[in-house]
């Protein structure tokens, strides 16, 4: 079973929810996808961690093999490529791997060489397999590096998986949710949280993913999120109140549901939700 | 020679546009001919590298000075490498730069990093 976790932008709660959530399940995966700026280690704080690199294939043009048919340079939609005084260049940090230009070079002068874009860390925190994806700055796509670690959970197949998504929409969220089971949007009660809402709840349309939002920062005041929900027949998973405790202790970087028995029934109940949703 | 300015308009009257790899057109000035053209920019609705391709379409019709308010180190690199050499506009008239520059009074654009970071090829 795979639970990804969705907002908007970021600072919504995305890794307060996705890392409660782990902590309340029985063993489990917690994969951070949010490349650029992961943070769910932090909470972990991961043992027996190892390390390995992840790396995509750059072409290599070979000049005593170009004649400078530019067929490379004008198939490349990403124009990572250019022909000048005759010869091919190339943009590493614009190439998306995409090994276009290898296949159809006519005189078999580009090859392949490695280059390290990031790195996955896995490592344990007590029954959680904490998964963390970084991404060297300065590249393109985290993408490769997403893929790479949802094929290789610690974990057993059928334990759970969470899956703290980077924020946003775009299409390093779509690779993390492509094969998940459920989506969780997580949304702040203002009139700017439905905007961020209403691009993850797009998403998760486009993909038919069953989903359910989770209400953080709830306050006594009148929630638009809360209104959104209801006129999209969205389901509430549940409300995460707006309390000094939680904000305290998660600013501590403490897993809030390890720490008080309050917490860890909410996220207890909001795991158990979001299980009756996905057996409907 | 053939000299080649980012602007705003299809248009004789138009002014230089800010962005170098993302202006709608180029002008490109024959200083020989005195003639001016207008180049349209494809690369203006390129997802990325716009800078490259931009700068390769300048190349491509061998433009070989460049008067731009600012222009990418990616473009730069291109443009570099091609030989072209890059100037910074005064202000936004088309006809002032034009002037300066044959009257050898703009500088060259500066604030661009030298160098090729591990291109293709040997
Ligand atoms: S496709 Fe091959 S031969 Fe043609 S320009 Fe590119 S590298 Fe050179
Ligand atoms: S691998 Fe794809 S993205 Fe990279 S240079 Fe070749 S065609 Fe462009």
């Amino acid at each position: 079973m795979k639970i990804a976790v969705l907002s908007g932008k970021g600072g919504t709660g995305k890794t307060l929810v996705s890392v409660n959530l782990a902590s309340v399940a029985d063993t489990c995966s917690y994969m951070d996808c949010d490349v650029e700026e992961p943070n769910g280690n932090f909470f972990f704080k991961p043992k027996e961690v190892k390390e390995k690199k992840v790396s995509v294939c750059i072409p290599v043009f070979d000049n005593t093999k170009c004649t400078g048919c530019r067929k490379c340079v004008d198939f490349c939609k990403f124009n990572a490529l250019a022909y000048i005084k005759d010869r091919v260049f190339i943009f590493e940090e614009v190439c998306h791997s995409c090994g276009g230009c290898v296949l159809l070079c006519p005189e078999d002068a580009v090859s392949e060489k490695k280059k390290v874009i990031g790195t996955l860390e896995a490592g344990v925190s007590e029954q959680v397999h904490v998964h963390t994806g970084t991404m060297k700055t300065g590249e393109v796509s985290g993408v490769p590096i997403i893929k790479e670690m949802l094929e290789n959970p610690l974990t057993p197949k059928d334990a759970m998986t969470f899956i703290d998504c980077p924020p946003g929409s775009a299409c390093i969220v779509m690779e993390s949710i492509k094969d998940v089971d459920f989506c969780v949007l997580v949304a702040e009660p203002t009139v700017f949280g439905v905007h961020n809402l209403s691009m993850v709840y797009e998403l998760v349309k486009l993909f038919k993913k069953p989903h359910g939002v989770i209400l953080n920062k709830c306050m006594d005041a009148e929630n638009p999120a809360e209104a959104y929900c209801l006129e999209h027949r969205i389901p509430i998973l549940g409300r995460i109140p707006f309390d000094k405790e939680l904000g305290a202790l998660n600013s501590d970087a403490k897993i809030v549901s390890r720490e008080s028995e309050k917490y860890h029934s909410l996220f207890s109940s909001l795991l158990q939700n979001i299980m009756k949703e996905v057996a409907q | 020679m053939k000299i080649a300015i980012p602007v705003n308009e299809n248009d004789v009257k138009t002014t230089v546009c800010p962005s170098f790899g993302r202006t709608p057109y180029f002008l490109i000035y024959n200083t020989e001919t005195r003639e001016s053209s207008f180049l349209n920019n494809s690369a203006a609705a390129s997802q990325g590298g716009a800078g490259i391709l931009a700068a390769q379409t300048l190349v491509d019709q061998q433009v070989e000075s460049v008067l731009t308010p600012r222009c990418g180190k990616n473009a730069a690199d291109v443009l570099q490498a091609a030989q072209v050499k890059l100037y910074r506009t005064m202000n936004d008239s088309i006809e002032d730069n034009l002037t300066a520059f044959q009257a050898k009074a703009l500088s060259p654009l500066a604030e661009i990093h030298p160098g090729f970071h591990n291109h293709g090829g040997k």
